[in-house]
């Protein structure tokens, strides 16, 4: 009798303990958050390697992806820092959710609000030159430019033009829970960023070579690049970083760690003229840190 | 008699309180002859130039960044890193005697040559040299170097080494068998082969040389 309860009694307990681990409803939580953002099922393939073809066209693609692998080296005249195009865009300007080179070939001519203009492949690919590459923008007919439209020309192969396409840009990022905050980015950063990109944000450089970009400092992308507005730079990470290992940061983590980033001194905005508060105004209506005190530093003052 | 007893007595003191305060063996004597300890030298095993033994499966010390060394020790000892064979030659070193001795290898010119060459297919090398995206994979090269050299402090060369060895490592992180990897970098990479692919790119980077062509 007594075993025979001993046994319903666990049975119940199963039952229920069952139930309630069967139950759907996963807090939305940090551990719910933590797993590998999916590469869309519908995201545009662009066409394999080695399938550029062996032409004078052909060539133009393969310098189009030399220079967006190795900025530095073929196109360093027009680079002014530690950067290249792939640092941002992974997989050479494939992956899904990096911006891939194909998703933006179909969207330009686009207005953009960043200058309030029209603006074409051209311009937006010479921007980057400006601002992320703190350099001098290749010419829109110059070679550089054109074997990086080729490039891209080449990757979206296929591709419904005019749409936005799934995977483009960065996945936009739900709010954080908790105002980003320096000191908890700065204990994420020592975990999971300083191994490559060094303690104080400075990359790592072998020979002539950049293996890791730097984030902040005089080599870094300046306070013109799309990557230092805090919630680029969290969409950015929490997709793809750290390398390999993308999504394994939480929401907050990616807020975080972004804003900690973001919060030290880089090259000076290209557009400034000699009033940071004017600068601030005309171009930094959105989430960042330019012109705010850190420290004893105001951001955007000390750079040239 | 009994004054030459005490001043050899004296010395003998002297010279017990000088072995017993001498600096640890120097990081060259570790890898010749051992530190007297319980370690051998290294290079009875990884080659009288840290080249390392391809036949064997002992993979080249020369030229590894000397803080990825050292790690290598610290996590032979703790078992983060699982070998019966280095793990008591690792126990038996003090932390100055790794440092020492990471920093000779370190310093030792990369071997020249590859490891134990197979035949490398397309498999291996795209791995290698563009990973594999598809499922969230860099390339080796990526943070291994552009030839698989290394990149000091954190990122062992791996062009070179024996495809035993390559190969084994990578199935060790995929076991859990080593699981020292800064933030669990490696096991996520593993995690993303097939194991055809763990041999194709184990082939593909043993045919390589990590030194720089001249």
């Amino acid at each position: 009798m007594d075993i025979r309860f001993l046994f319903l009694f666990t049975l119940v307990v199963f039952a229920t303990g069952n139930a309630a681990r069967a139950e759907p409803a996963q807090p939305a939580g940090e551990a719910a958050q933590a797993v590998t953002t999916p590469i869309p099922v519908k995201a545009f393939q662009p066409p394999s390697e080695d399938t550029i073809p062996d032409d004078e066209f052909g060539k133009m693609v393969r310098l189009g992806k030399n220079i967006f692998t190795h900025t530095d080296k073929y196109a360093a005249k027009y680079v002014g820092n530690d950067q290249k195009c792939v640092n941002c865009h992974l997989d050479a300007g494939r992956l899904a959710h990096s911006a891939p080179l194909w998703a933006a070939w179909v969207r330009y001519p686009a207005y953009r609000k960043k200058n309030k203009m029209v603006n074409t492949m051209q311009e937006r690919i010479q921007g980057c030159f400006r601002y992320s590459m703190n350099g001098t923008p290749p010419p829109a007919d110059g070679e550089t430019i054109k074997a990086l439209m080729s490039y891209a020309y080449w990757l979206a192969e296929g591709a419904p033009t005019g749409v936005k396409l799934p995977g483009q840009g960065y996945p936009k990022l739900d709010k954080p829970k908790l105002e980003p905050d320096y000191e908890r980015g700065a204990k994420i950063f020592a975990q999971n960023c300083a191994l490559c990109h060094g303690a104080d944000g400075e990359g790592v450089r072998q020979g002539d070579e950049q293996v890791f970009p730097p984030l902040w400092g005089e080599h870094a992308f300046n306070w013109g690049a799309g990557m230092h507005r805090i919630n680029t730079a969290a969409a950015f990470i929490r997709a793809n970083m750290p390398l390999g290992k993308g999504g394994s940061l939480s929401v907050q983590q990616a807020w975080d760690v972004a804003y900690f980033i973001n919060s030290h001194e880089r090259p000076q905005d290209p557009r400034f003229e000699g009033d940071l508060k004017a600068t601030k105004e005309a171009f930094h209506n959105h989430q960042c840190r330019y012109g705010d005190k850190v420290g004893k530093t105001v951001l955007g003052q000390s750079s040239q | 008699m009994k004054i030459r007893i005490s001043v050899s007595l004296a010395c003998a003191a002297v010279a017990y309180a000088a072995s017993a305060l001498a600096a640890p063996p120097s990081g060259k004597t570790i890898a010749q002859q051992g530190n007297g300890k319980g370690a051998p030298g290294c290079i009875s095993c990884h080659g009288d130039k840290g080249q390392g033994n391809a036949g064997a499966g002992y993979p080249y010390l020369a030229g590894q960044p000397k803080a990825y060394l050292v790690h290598q020790l610290k996590a032979f000892a703790d078992q983060t890193r699982k070998s019966p064979v280095m793990q008591p030659f690792a126990s038996a070193l003090s932390a100055e005697e790794m440092d020492a001795v990471a920093e000779y290898f370190a310093a030792l010119p990369l071997p020249k040559t590859g490891g134990k060459a197979g035949t490398a297919d397309a498999v291996g090398k795209r791995l290698a040299t563009q990973g594999k995206w598809s499922v969230g994979m860099p390339a080796c090269f990526q943070c291994h170097g552009d030839r698989g050299q290394g990149v000091a402090p954190n990122f062992p060369a791996i062009s070179g080494q024996s495809e035993d060895y390559l190969k084994k490592q990578l199935e060790h992180w995929r076991k859990g068998e080593r699981s020292n990897d800064p933030i669990g970098l490696m096991q996520s990479v593993v995690g993303h082969l097939e194991e055809s692919e763990i041999a194709a790119v184990s082939r593909y980077l043993a045919t390589l040389s990590p030194a720089k062509a001249p």
